[in-house]
């Protein structure tokens, strides 16, 4: 021990302990540490975000950047979580067609690993808002439709009209109809905020009153029997001063110009 | 022998008349000793009245007020105007346990729970909006043949009148339901009073018994939507029908008419069975339009609650350009000593009425300009009246301009368009769009009478072409029948009115008013050179037909 004690203030002395409680440190780690969270993470989650990173680099990262980083044609997709790439890429809205005033719907071509693996990856940049689970958008209650209603026309109706048909925003921009949109797709558009949409977090907009919404708006827009007959497009005046003008007032005019065609004539003319 | 016993029947009664031929005459009979109904019979069963198909018109906004009324008396043995709270528990699901008004709880129940009543409200309120489109091609076809002219101004404004009262009848029967669009379109309403300078506030508060909305506003505009309004419009329809009769109706130029007499057919029988039957072809129409296309789907809308609106809020089409205005307005303000004078608000409120009054004023600038005192019952065909058609066209246009600006929503998302680009348009447009259209159709009708006079002098092409001699090939022209020689130049032209001499024959200079050299500068601009063209003359036609060769 002498010779030990005699060499303590050696100048390596101190690199040496620290060599040790690395060694020691590591190895009690490599004794203790849960072995099996690091075998799953080197099969399924950590493959479907390589995957994910992947398809990223390929139909994201000419905007969003190779890491999600953002550029000048693309914002940064660090936190907005896997919802939101659910949401862009389950409705076809990402990859963008093309720049404009809002990016528009079209039919979606990737599956749905494929948008999972994505947002997995998107979400392993930052934490965010993450993917619904079907109970968690799908209400059980039997008064959800009536109070989604509510919920919808304080929250809702001033963008995407009472009966969830849309409606215009500045400069081109619009509130898309609500027709035939997916339960999740609604959910998660009220979680993220997409385009010029307020996001609704949890924080003000508890899960529940998201579900009412999800029910109204499933309701409203699909199931909803219009016991007045054609909806008109449910828009409101302008189109019913349209169809009175064309329909109504059109169809009687031609049949004044029928009548007075049709006259009892004094003699043969 | 038989007369004998017959006479000594009769004997018995102390019958001064002869015995009625059936029981219809003897009722007739009665009748008409009490109320005089064979004089009056008499004097108007025979009535003549011309024929044309836009003459009929009127008749469609006749219709339709009677089915406005019969079906509007039906919904009101159902309809609660009231505001009182209740919790909804009916037959339409989706509302089930909401708060709602009593006016708004009983609207659902007449569309979901009373026998046919959503039949009768959809065809209460789509017979509304084709009365008051009825009402206004009606009111053009008369503009813009000339049928205000003298007699025929005060029913002109009572026709006009109908039109005003028309609006604001529709647009309180919409604020009744008291459902989200119609909250909406009282708010909206509550807006421009509140922009009235120095007493909207008091306006507002007393049109509502306080603050908006109160539980006021319903009942009185039920009130006044379902008695005051009604009964105006009743009485001033039948003012506008007494005089037609009383005035005769106005008739096309044609050989044999003349400002003298109307040719056409009898009321009895002709016009009975064709109104007769053309009532009930509107009500059919009207009822089929009700039976496959919804109108204000009120239980879709939601009640309504201060905190919530839709977008899509827009009033019916009729009140379509004073929502444009307000649109489209710049939001200017003015603030001084503590207030503020919302001039986004009050301007369009003050150009409202303005833009109809202009139309209803328009007769009586046409007379002041004209100085035409004699009576008119010759239709003018618009051409050939064409700063007045052009006037006429102009308004529509600033008209439909304002509507789009009431629309440019659905404009902006239906054909991709950006919002902000259809408001500009529509504030210039507002300005430009109408004396464009001004010009474009005064130089029309102006093509047109050129057309007419070629027709006149030249005669139709009838499509011979034939070869002469020399090798010269020509197109045959067919003179025009005397009639439509007739009806082609019988209208009469004004002069324009020509300033006194600046001298008298003193040599004194004459004083010209102000008012007297505008009539003279707008008369030109009327009837001037280059602003009519003059009417081929009967020397005219004599000299090209008299067959000086071809021409």
């Amino acid at each position: 021990m002498k010779k030990l004690s005699a060499r303590r203030r050696h100048p390596l002395a101190a690199l040496v302990v620290l060599l040790f409680a690395l060694a020691a440190t590591g190895g009690l780690y490599g004794m203790f540490a849960p072995a099996e969270a690091a075998k799953a993470d080197s099969s399924a989650q950590s493959l479907q975000i390589d995957e994910g990173k992947r398809l990223f680099a390929v139909g994201c990262s000419s905007c969003h950047g190779l890491n999600g980083q953002g550029s000048s044609t693309g914002p940064s997709l660090v936190g907005v979580g896997s919802a939101a790439v659910d949401f862009q890429v389950g409705t076809g809205r990402m990859p963008a067609q093309q720049p404009g005033a809002q990016v528009l719907k079209k039919p979606n071509i990737y599956s749905q690993d494929d948008i999972d693996a994505m947002a997995a990856f998107v979400a392993s940049l930052g934490p965010g808002p993450v993917t619904p689970t079907k109970d968690q958008y799908t209400s059980t209650e039997t008064d959800a439709i009536s109070k989604g209603g509510e919920l919808f026309r304080t929250n809702c109706s001033q963008c995407h009209n009472f009966a969830g048909a849309g409606g215009a925003l500045t400069q081109g921009k619009f509130a898309p109809s609500l027709e035939n949109v997916d339960p999740k797709h609604i959910y998660e558009a009220m979680q993220t905020g997409p385009q010029n949409m307020p996001s609704f977090p949890d924080s003000t907009m508890p899960e529940k009153q998201k579900q009412e919404i999800v029910a109204f708006v499933r309701y409203q827009a699909n199931e909803a029997p219009n016991p007045g007959g054609l909806s008109l497009g449910s828009l409101g005046p302008v189109t019913e001063g349209l169809f009175g003008w064309i329909f109504g007032l059109g169809v009687l005019i031609a049949i004044a110009i029928w009548v007075a065609a049709h006259t009892t004539k004094a003699k043969k003319s | 022998m038989s007369s004998a016993s017959t006479g000594g029947k009769q004997a018995a009664p102390a019958s001064t008349r002869a015995k009625p031929a059936n029981k219809a005459e003897a009722a007739a009979d009665y009748l008409d000793g009490r109320l005089g109904i064979y004089s009056l019979a008499k004097s108007n069963l025979r009535k003549i009245f011309p024929d044309h198909w836009s003459f009929m018109l009127g008749e469609i906004c006749l219709y339709t007020f009677i089915i406005i009324i019969l079906t509007g008396v039906y919904l009101t043995l159902f309809f609660k105007p009231s505001m009182g709270e209740v919790i909804y528990n009916g037959s339409y699901a989706p509302l089930n346990g909401v708060r709602v008004s009593e006016a708004y709880a009983s609207t659902l129940n007449i569309s979901f729970e009373v026998r046919g009543g959503l039949l009768i409200r959809q065809i209460h309120h789509w017979a509304a909006i084709v009365f008051v489109a009825a009402m206004f091609v009606h009111m053009m076809r008369v503009f813009f043949t000339g049928a205000f002219r003298k007699p025929r101004e005060i029913n002109w404004v009572f026709g006009f009148l109908l039109l005003f009262l028309g609006f604001f009848d529709g647009f309180l029967g919409y604020s009744l339901p008291d459902d989200l669009l119609s909250g909406t379109g009282i708010r909206f309403m509550e807006g421009a009073i509140l922009a009235v300078p120095l007493v909207g506030t008091y306006l507002s508060f007393f049109l509502f018994g306080g603050q908006f909305p109160g539980t006021d506003i319903v009942p009185r505009f039920f009130t006044i939507h379902v008695l005051l309004i009604p009964g105006i419009m009743l009485g001033l329809l039948v003012a506008h029908l007494i005089l037609v009769f009383y005035h005769k109706h106005t008739q096309w130029a044609g050989p044999g008419k003349t400002e003298k007499n109307v040719v056409g057919m009898p009321l009895m029988p002709v016009y009975m069975a064709k109104a007769g039957g053309f009532f009930f072809l509107v009500f059919g129409i009207i009822a089929a339009m009700s039976a496959i296309a919804s109108v204000n789907p009120v239980w879709a809308y939601g009640p309504y609650r201060p905190d919530q609106v839709s977008t899509d809020a827009q009033p019916d089409w009729y009140m379509g350009f004073a929502e444009g205005l307000i649109r489209v307005m710049p939001g200017w303000e003015i603030r001084a000593w503590g207030h503020t004078l919302n001039l986004g608000v009050f301007i369009p409120l003050v150009l409202f009425p303005l833009v109809l009054v202009a139309i209803a004023a328009y007769p009586f600038i046409e007379n002041w300009i004209t100085g035409d005192k004699r009576e008119h019952h010759i239709l003018d065909r618009p051409r050939n009246a064409p700063v007045r058609t052009g006037l006429g066209a102009a308004w529509i246009s600033l008209y439909l301009v304002l509507l789009s600006g009431g629309g440019n929503d659905l404009i902006a998302t239906h054909f991709h368009l950006s919002l902000n680009d259809i408001t500009y348009f529509v504030r210039a447009g507002s300005f430009i769009v109408p004396v464009v259209v001004f010009f474009i159709t005064k130089r029309w009708c102006l093509g047109l009478q050129r057309r007419d006079k070629e027709k006149v002098l030249h005669g139709r092409e009838t499509g011979v072409i034939k070869r002469l001699p020399h090798g010269e090939m020509i197109e045959v022209h067919a003179q025009l029948p005397q009639g439509a020689l007739h009806t082609l130049t019988s209208h009469e032209q004004y002069e324009p009115l020509e300033l006194p001499a600046e001298v008298d024959e003193n040599g004194v200079a004459r004083k010209v008013g102000l008012v007297t050299k505008t009539r003279a500068k707008l008369s030109e601009s009327m009837f001037g050179e280059g602003n009519q063209i003059p009417k081929p003359t009967a020397e005219e036609h004599q000299e090209i037909t008299s067959g000086h060769g071809h021409h």
